[in-house]
């Protein structure tokens, strides 16, 4: 039996080896190194596959990488799930002394790090999000999501789009940007179709997707034909109103159109790309930081994703376009 | 109106509950298993997950469910035979190399899943198996019969985990082995060997429940997909005295505890949500400790078996 | 004698070096993944040397990882020493920081020298009843610890939750409109004293330190230690010789609690400064690996939280240098301590031989 059991811990160990190979090679990771590219590291609390917060940096920075010439040009290095603050600013120092130019540290709690640490590296620029506090220093950005204007727009059209007047939020924790969209999306809704009613749940957990789905379920139950949400279990919310049919979605954060082609309306997304575009200009002219970034729908940072495949009607698109105008015009104020 | 509505919301509850309380089922009697035969495997988690991702990716892959229930029986075999090697053979401390177990199937998973498939994607998954005629039945017909065949299994494995453990004479020796392993061994039974069994048993049926997850009621793969519900089956062990039926109520509760705290939002009660949050676990606690029921612990849970100490 | 001081010497040895094989093997599968990964093993595992001892830095973040560790493992071995199963010391970290937190800005005006005491004593309260919760239950009610620690887990997490989004939310984030689960800053006096700045290192490591020393003497030097040991060892004869078990079980898991909110304090006032989400995920599990890694001795304990510690940092600095996804990391730890956990065996029979020369001599 003990023999056995070795036996079959070895073979565990080949089968998994080869299963990590056949995969791990496709992603071969070749650095070439040019003549000094521009070197950016990144820090977030989550995986850079989370579908929401950090995995919206993270293509954000591959696109980056792209646009200004690849690997050669931009080198581009990461550390992911770093919930704990003490890790986060040894990842933070450590980075700071390996010479990058820009670190990001993509994380609200980071802040006080980045305070202690940014003043040792004047000439390293740090970014940190989603706050608006540079702490008064010359070599720190802050960057924030003004996530209730999308949240806005996704409001207005759902409020003209429900059938059954009931539309169902899932969220984690009522904090942060979950707060700010859903915020916004209630006075969406509010604005055109003040009798229907937008119901809450949160779940308590950042990554109980099988929770979310219940909770998902639960407004399906309760009539909702309208779902939104955020936070990256919210995949399970998708897929409680895929098994459920005519509800429709509306996503935060990233594009979660390909996640239910049929059922999505439209996404908010958090494009990131324009802001550290220019961060990096701004560094190369000698620039690194005390400047406070918000995206917005004006300055293109926020921007909504419609689903093409999805048959909206004319008159709520055209409302929708209304009301985007109106935000970035200014003439309508969405508080968060 | 009104009474349509309650009625809505009963079955909806209790639809919610079957569906939530099949992945517990599955790992919580496992764990009954294990723990009857004297070892506690506090790893359920990290099995639960790494089945979890094999399943989904074996679906992913070729779209053949029966391949992903394989790919998670197969990997609960591999996982439980890690287990058993470290906890009977080598006669570690049950509650650390669990906790290791754990965190390499979390570690493990999550790394899998970053490099075999990148982002999040869906796979079709077990339809609803709506029984005839059962499912027409109003009320509970929605309730009970209008569910993925994962969640009829997890039910139907109730009875059958009762049938063995306190029926048949697989129940006497392997209770006899977490009662007394001294005893049952100059009996000549082979207490290792029934350890093994037990626990590579309650291991694939963790392996389920990760499937049950996976590829049944979410069908899709994400980092720490369970977020501890390994642990929360294990709790329920203890809940249920261990014994297959109390370890059901257990689920149950706990998953109506989970449903009902969601309605309650979604009805507007004005309870914080994070209060709400709790009731689960409040519940679970109050309960057992009102109930006054008590069964015996397996006198040898948590001790490895050494012949010729104890 | 002189023999008897040798072999003694010897069973330490052991008692280091089996378990350091088990990292060693850990570690050795680990480099497999990290080949298969396109990683360099031994740039890898340079970098997780460097990175915990290799540098001032290093050093002082090993340690500033150690205090929590060593706090909650003294918490965990007090209860295991009793036969309880802790697994609660997430929830009762948490709930010492939100204590800490709560009185930290409540009693913000008072000096340092009082204010600090004052609030490790709070969140040692606050740590403690979340101990004394499971032991009561299992005294009186004969509620298992395992099942109620890991509920009590989840309800202090959500206690954290409706505090972060209501009255301990930061006035600032609302003000701002970011609504960050994050409560005030503490003011400065609420800071525990930096030893060499700008490291992190904190007075924090010395409390730790001192709680282990007290933890000794607790254990092996008063009656309340004894009695808990006797617990631990033989319940049915210290029943028999008068000592109360479900009271002394209900005691020990009420100090550990205790050990485990002053971590959880420790973490707020000497580094994080507030009360952030996601504060001790993992150290109530990785508390219990320490603990054990530390023969369930306080003094074992010191060298075991700075080690494990350490492979904690380094492990971070590793997947830094040689860029892998952090979740590789925890798959290796979780070997290791598969690893470890199982060559306790080979320590028990190599030094029951040792025992049985010396007796032979």
């Amino acid at each position: 039996m003990k023999r056995l059991g070795i036996m079959f811990i070895a073979l565990l160990f080949c089968a998994m080896t080869a299963t990590v190979w056949a995969g791990g090679s496709s992603e071969a990771s070749g650095t070439t190194k040019a003549a000094e590219p521009f070197r950016i590291a990144v820090i977030m609390p989550s995986a850079t596959t989370d579908t929401a917060f950090s995995q919206s940096m993270w293509s954000a920075l591959k696109t980056v990488q792209a646009d200004m010439g690849g690997e050669s040009a931009v080198e581009l290095v990461y550390t992911e799930n770093m919930f704990k603050v003490p890790d986060a600013a040894a990842a933070i120092r450590d980075y700071a002394t390996q010479g990058y130019n820009l670190i990001v540290a993509h994380g609200s709690q980071y802040g006080s790090s980045v305070e202690e640490i940014a003043p040792d590296f004047p000439d390293t620029a740090f970014a940190w999000g989603t706050d608006v506090n540079t702490f008064g220093l010359d070599n720190v950005y802050a960057y924030t999501a003004a996530a209730e204007q999308g949240g806005y727009v996704n409001g207005v059209i759902a409020g003209m789009m429900t059938k059954s007047g009931i539309i169902g939020v899932t969220g984690p924790i009522d904090v942060g940007d979950a707060h700010t969209y859903i915020s916004g999306f209630s006075q969406g809704v509010a604005l055109t179709n003040p009798k229907a009613t937008v119901s809450k749940t949160w779940t308590g957990s950042f990554s109980d997707v099988a929770l979310m789905a219940a909770a998902a379920q639960t407004h399906i139950s309760a009539g909702a034909d309208i779902l939104t949400g955020s936070s990256q279990s919210v995949v399970g919310s998708i897929g409680a109103a895929e098994k459920a049919g005519a509800v429709y979605w509306f996503g935060t954060q990233a594009d979660q159109t390909s996640l239910s082609p049929k059922l999505v309306v439209a996404s908010q997304v958090y494009d990131w790309v324009a802001m550290l575009k220019e961060i990096i200009a701004a560094t190369e002219t000698g620039v690194y930081g005390g400047k406070t970034y918000i995206l917005t729908l004006a300055n293109g940072g926020l921007k909504i994703g419609f689903n093409p495949d999805f048959a909206l009607p004319a008159d709520v698109k055209a409302k929708a376009d209304e009301v985007i105008k109106g935000i970035t015009s200014g003439s309508i104020t969405v508080a968060p | 109106m009104n009474d349509l509505f309650s009625l809505t919301l009963v079955t909806g509850l209790l639809n919610t509950m079957m569906v939530l309380a099949t992945p517990f089922l599955f790992a919580a009697l496992g764990e009954t298993f294990s723990q009857n035969s004297g070892v506690v495997n506090l790893g359920v988690d990290g099995i639960m997950l790494l089945s979890a991702f094999f399943a989904f990716y074996a679906v992913l892959i070729t779209g053949s469910l029966i391949l992903g229930i394989l790919a998670a029986v197969i990997t609960g075999v591999v996982m439980g035979l890690m287990m058993s090697v470290v906890s009977i053979t080598l006669k570690a401390e049950q509650g650390v190399s669990g906790i290791g177990l754990q965190m390499f199937g979390l570690g493990m998973s999550s790394l899998l899943f970053k490099v075999l498939v990148g982002t999040v994607k869906t796979v079709s998954g077990f339809p609803t198996l709506s029984i005839p005629l059962l499912s027409r039945i109003p009320i509970l017909g929605p309730i009970l019969f209008q569910h993925s065949i994962l969640v009829y299994i997890a039910f139907l494995l109730v009875p059958l985990s009762w049938w063995i453990l306190e029926r048949s004479t697989w129940g006497l020796v392997i209770k006899a082995v977490g009662q007394n392993p001294a005893a049952a061994d100059s009996r000549g039974i082979n207490v290792d060997r029934v350890r093994y069994l037990c626990v590579i048993l309650g291991a694939v049926l963790a392996g389920l429940a990760g499937a049950s997850l996976s590829i049944s009621s979410l069908n899709l793969f994400q980092d720490n997909l369970t977020s501890g519900q390994g642990f929360i089956a294990v709790a329920l062990v203890y809940f249920g005295g261990w014994s297959p039926v109390g370890v059901m109520w257990g689920a149950l509760l706990f998953s109506m505890a989970n449903s009902f705290q969601l309605w309650m939002q979604v009805l507007g009660v004005p309870v914080p949500a994070s209060l709400a949050n709790m009731l689960p676990y409040i519940l679970t606690v109050v309960a057992l400790t009102l109930s006054g029921s008590r069964r015996k612990t397996p006198a040898a849970l948590n001790k490895p078996f050494i012949r010729g100490e104890a | 004698m002189a023999e008897k001081k040798n072999t003694e010497g010897l069973e330490i040895g052991i008692r280091v070096l089996v378990p350091v094989a088990g990292v060693v093997a850990g570690l050795i599968i680990g480099a497999l993944f990290l080949i298969i990964l396109h990683a360099r093993p031994l740039e890898a595992y340079g970098a997780l040397l460097r990175g915990a001892v290799g540098s001032r830095f290093g050093i002082t973040q090993t340690l500033v990882k150690a205090t929590p560790l060593l706090l909650v493992g003294l918490g965990i071995s007090i209860a295991f020493r009793a036969s309880c199963i802790n697994i609660g010391g997430e929830g009762q970290m948490i709930m010492g920081a939100l204590s800490a937190t709560w009185l930290a800005l409540a009693l913000s005006g008072l000096p340092h020298f009082i204010l600090i005491p004052a609030v490790l004593l709070g969140s040692m309260v606050a740590g403690g009843f979340w101990g004394f919760i499971p032991g009561i239950l299992k005294a009186k009610f004969h509620v298992n610890e395992i099942l109620s620690t890991i509920m009590l887990n989840s309800i202090a997490l959500q206690l954290m939750n409706f505090l972060l989004q209501g009255p301990l939310m930061d006035p600032k984030g609302i003000e701002a409109g970011t609504y960050l689960a994050q409560s005030a800053r503490l003011s400065k006096n609420a800071w525990l004293t930096r030893l060499m700045p700008p490291t992190l290192l904190h007075s924090g490591l010395i409390i730790a330190l001192v709680m282990a020393v007290i933890v000794y003497v607790l254990l092996w030097r008063t009656t309340i230690g004894y009695r808990i040991r006797a617990v631990g060892l033989n319940p049915a004869a210290s029943s028999y010789s008068g000592i109360n078990v479900p009271v002394n079980q209900a005691m020990a898991l009420t100090l550990a609690g205790a050990l485990a909110g002053m971590a959880g304090a420790v973490e707020v006032l000497g580094v994080q400064h507030r009360l952030l989400e996601g504060l001790t995920s993992g150290y109530g599990f990785t508390g219990i690996v320490a603990a054990l890694l530390g023969w369930l001795h306080p003094l074992g304990l010191i060298p075991a939280s700075i080690f494990f510690g350490g492979l904690l940092v380094g492990a971070d600095t590793m997947q830094r240098a040689v860029q892998v996804p952090s979740a590789l990391i925890g798959a290796i730890l979780g070997l290791i301590v598969l690893f470890v956990s199982a060559s306790g065996i080979w320590t028990q029979q190599l030094i029951r031989r040792i025992r049985s020369r010396r007796e032979q001599l």
